[in-house]
């Protein structure tokens, strides 16, 4: 009998403390602003979120609380920020569950998108059905445009395959006419979405300029030994080397084309090359002159004191293409919260929508709610990466031919 | 051509059979099928690279330190993880099943352990990637240099099998550890050191790997498919049975990727997988089972 009873009682309690506390709260002024943030930890991505997604998570945080937090004009203070983190192990079922438990069970009031563009892509509809915002940073895909337009909550920040291999091919093309390059190109993708989408605006582009595409194949996610891509590419000569690959082939393919001394004009590789660990795995001589998908204009005094504050916290540089759109993202965030002086994320998604904002990319608006003009390529000169395409847009550099191997 | 494919495919089967090697002991011999031997490949492969850029030991000499301390490790393992579930084991079948959780398990605890010291970064380091020259072609001296390694261990681990005392009772344990017993060999003891030599040599398999390989903590899962496929492929227990396989595979990826497509080499290492579970289940060197 007396058990039956301790045993209602605790149900009682447990069943009533939440919703008493959870009452308790609303009654209770905004102590934080909950942030929500999913993305890799562990998984075949975790490496490249341990590059451009955490350490800019972490930089936004603690630079904003260090100020004090994100000014509200509703209640006429600044609120600090508190991190929710999850690991969505590189599995895309685990991103949308995460989002969801971010939305309802911990009740964050913004949420950072996911990384990589299946894990976006996946949990935009998430995103919708609960209205928050998703600014999409690590996702590359064509259908910017129309995501934007079906989910007006989703933008989409670092361009597309089509877009991004049009401005490479024009970029090429310019060589070419300025007599630097011949017409023959190679072109080797990972078989997983970022080589495949790549590649697919590739061939068309490069098909439209009048090259000459004399290797045109993929290789399996995960492939260890490149040295039969390298072989036979060598062999067969071409002009520029493209390949659109993932880091673990970025550092491979780059090795083997040094060993076999594959020299082609323009060589260039894909999500990897950007990274300071690439140049400092071969050294800046080594690194001069090889192209690499995205691009950066770190000259700009907003980008310096980025990567300053960058490496106090993080212990290292930013990469040269998403790092400084992921806190672009975030910069953007912040401002569009403080414009409208409250936590209402309708609101905040009309301002993403339509206002103008002040970032380490320089002065930024979205324009159907997708980001113009992205960066498409970058290279290394002297042991910085610059962007070098599209050639004419600001803070491009002109490219130089890669010298042969050291 | 047919050369330059022999040699690729050569130079790649090495590193693959120390690993696969490693497994076979592990799960011939020792009956445990472990799922986290890509853990401990992936964690010596972060032993060398801590090792040639903190402390600058070559991987080389890495190894001298490297084996031995895979070998304590996976001994103690053995002996504090996995004899309980040995000896609470009524058939074979049952250790299989729990040899198989238990060690699921111990690979999310390795690879925790790795993402805490390193993060999910990818790792790699520069050591010996100069060309080499042989007959009109250029391959990877690092690439060369752990071939040779991993052909030299490969040449003792078979040489200590088949010509020592110690190596005769390994090999009696893998055919049948009743009959083992019964002529006074310690079958805990065996099982045991089989483990510990099964994690050592995939330990130098890592080692040798993180010379020319890009790596990061979550990786392991890559390798343990793969030492799978081979151990299966060669015949469960017979080291020379993954060394055959293991450069089967690598052949069989080497010439798809040259002569057809890159992108068929997973379909060409399934493919062979497929063909030799069908035509010859036990494995190219398995016995039939009675």
């Amino acid at each position: 009998m007396k058990t039956r009873f301790l045993r209602a009682a605790a149900l009682a309690t447990a069943t009533l403390l939440p919703l008493a506390i959870a009452g308790n709260a609303l009654a209770q002024e905004i102590k934080s602003i909950r942030i929500g943030a999913v993305a890799p930890k562990t998984g075949p991505l975790a490496g490249g979120a341990a590059m451009t997604q955490w350490p800019n998570v972490r930089l936004w945080v603690d630079q904003t609380n260090k100020a004090g937090g994100i000014m509200l004009s509703s209640i006429g203070k600044r609120v600090p920020v508190e991190l929710i983190e999850y690991d969505d192990r590189t599995n895309n079922e685990d991103t949308v569950k995460a989002v969801e438990r971010l939305a309802t069970q911990d009740k964050a009031d913004f949420i950072i998108a996911p990384y990589a563009t299946g894990a976006n892509l996946a949990a935009a509809p998430v995103f919708a059905k609960y209205g928050y915002p998703q600014l999409a940073v690590n996702s590359v895909t064509d259908r910017g445009p129309e995501l934007g337009k079906r989910w007006p909550n989703s933008f989409w920040m670092l361009g597309g395959g089509t877009e991004m291999t049009t401005d490479q091919v024009r970029m090429l093309k310019k060589l070419q006419s300025d007599g630097k390059i011949g017409d023959t190109v190679a072109m080797s993708f990972v078989a997983d979405g970022f080589g495949l989408d790549m590649a697919n605006g590739a061939r068309k582009a490069l098909k439209d300029a009048g090259f000459k595409v004399v290797y045109d194949k993929s290789y399996p996610l995960g492939t260890q030994d490149l040295s039969p891509i390298i072989n036979e590419v060598k062999a067969l000569n071409p002009d520029v080397f493209l390949a659109f690959s993932y880091p673990p082939d970025t550092f491979g393919l780059t090795e083997q084309a040094r060993i076999a001394g594959f020299n082609p004009k323009v060589f260039h590789t894909g999500v990897g090359t950007p990274f300071p660990d690439y140049r400092d795995r071969f050294g800046a001589a080594t690194v001069e002159g090889v192209m690499g998908t995205g691009g950066w204009d770190p000259s700009t005094p907003r980008m310096q004191a980025y990567i300053e504050a960058h490496k106090a916290l993080n212990g290292k540089e930013p990469d040269g293409w998403a790092s400084s759109v992921t806190y672009a993202s975030l910069e953007i965030l912040t401002q569009a919260i403080e414009r409208v002086g409250s936590l209402d994320r309708k609101a905040v998604i009309k301002e993403l929508q339509t206002g103008r904002f002040d970032t380490v990319l320089g002065d930024f608006k979205f324009r159907n709610n997708i980001r113009e003009q992205p960066w498409a390529v970058g290279q290394w000169q002297g042991g910085v990466f610059r962007a070098v395409a599209p050639h004419d847009k600001q803070g491009a550099v002109e490219p130089v031919m890669k010298p042969a191997w050291q | 051509m047919l050369f330059l494919i022999l040699f690729t495919s050569l130079l790649l089967g090495g590193a693959y059979a120390l690993m696969a090697m490693g497994l076979t002991l592990q799960y011939g011999v020792a009956r445990i099928m472990n799922l986290s031997i890509g853990e401990t490949l992936v964690g010596a492969a972060f032993a060398a690279f801590w090792l040639q850029t903190q402390a600058q030991v070559g991987p080389l000499w890495g190894l001298l330190v490297i084996t031995p301390a895979a070998f304590v490790l996976n001994w103690l393992i053995y002996r504090h993880l996995l004899t309980p579930l040995v000896r609470r084991a009524k058939n074979r079948g049952m250790l299989e099943v729990d040899s198989i959780l238990a060690t699921f398990g111990l690979l999310f605890i390795l690879q925790g352990v790795m993402l805490a010291l390193f993060g999910g970064n990818y790792y790699s380091y520069s050591y010996f990637s100069e060309p080499v020259e042989l007959f009109g072609h250029t391959f990877a001296l690092n690439r060369i240099v752990a071939f040779a390694v991993a052909a030299a261990v490969a040449l003792a681990l078979y040489l200590g099998l088949n010509r020592t005392r110690t190596g005769t009772a390994v090999r009696a344990v893998s055919v049948d550890p009743v009959a083992a017993g019964l002529v006074a060999i310690d079958v805990a003891r065996t099982s045991a050191l089989a483990f510990a030599i099964g994690g050592a040599l995939t330990a130098c398999g890592g080692a040798l790997l993180s010379m020319f390989l890009t790596f990061n903590a979550s990786m392991g899962v890559v390798f343990t498919t793969k030492a799978l496929i081979i151990v299966i492929m060669g015949g469960v227990g017979d080291p020379r049975g993954a060394v055959i396989a293991a450069l089967l595979l690598a052949l069989a990826e080497t010439t798809v990727a040259t002569l057809v497509d890159p992108g068929l080499t997973l379909a060409a290492t399934y493919g062979l997988f497929v063909l030799i579970l069908l035509f010859r289940p036990q494995g190219i060197m398995g016995r039939r089972t009675a």
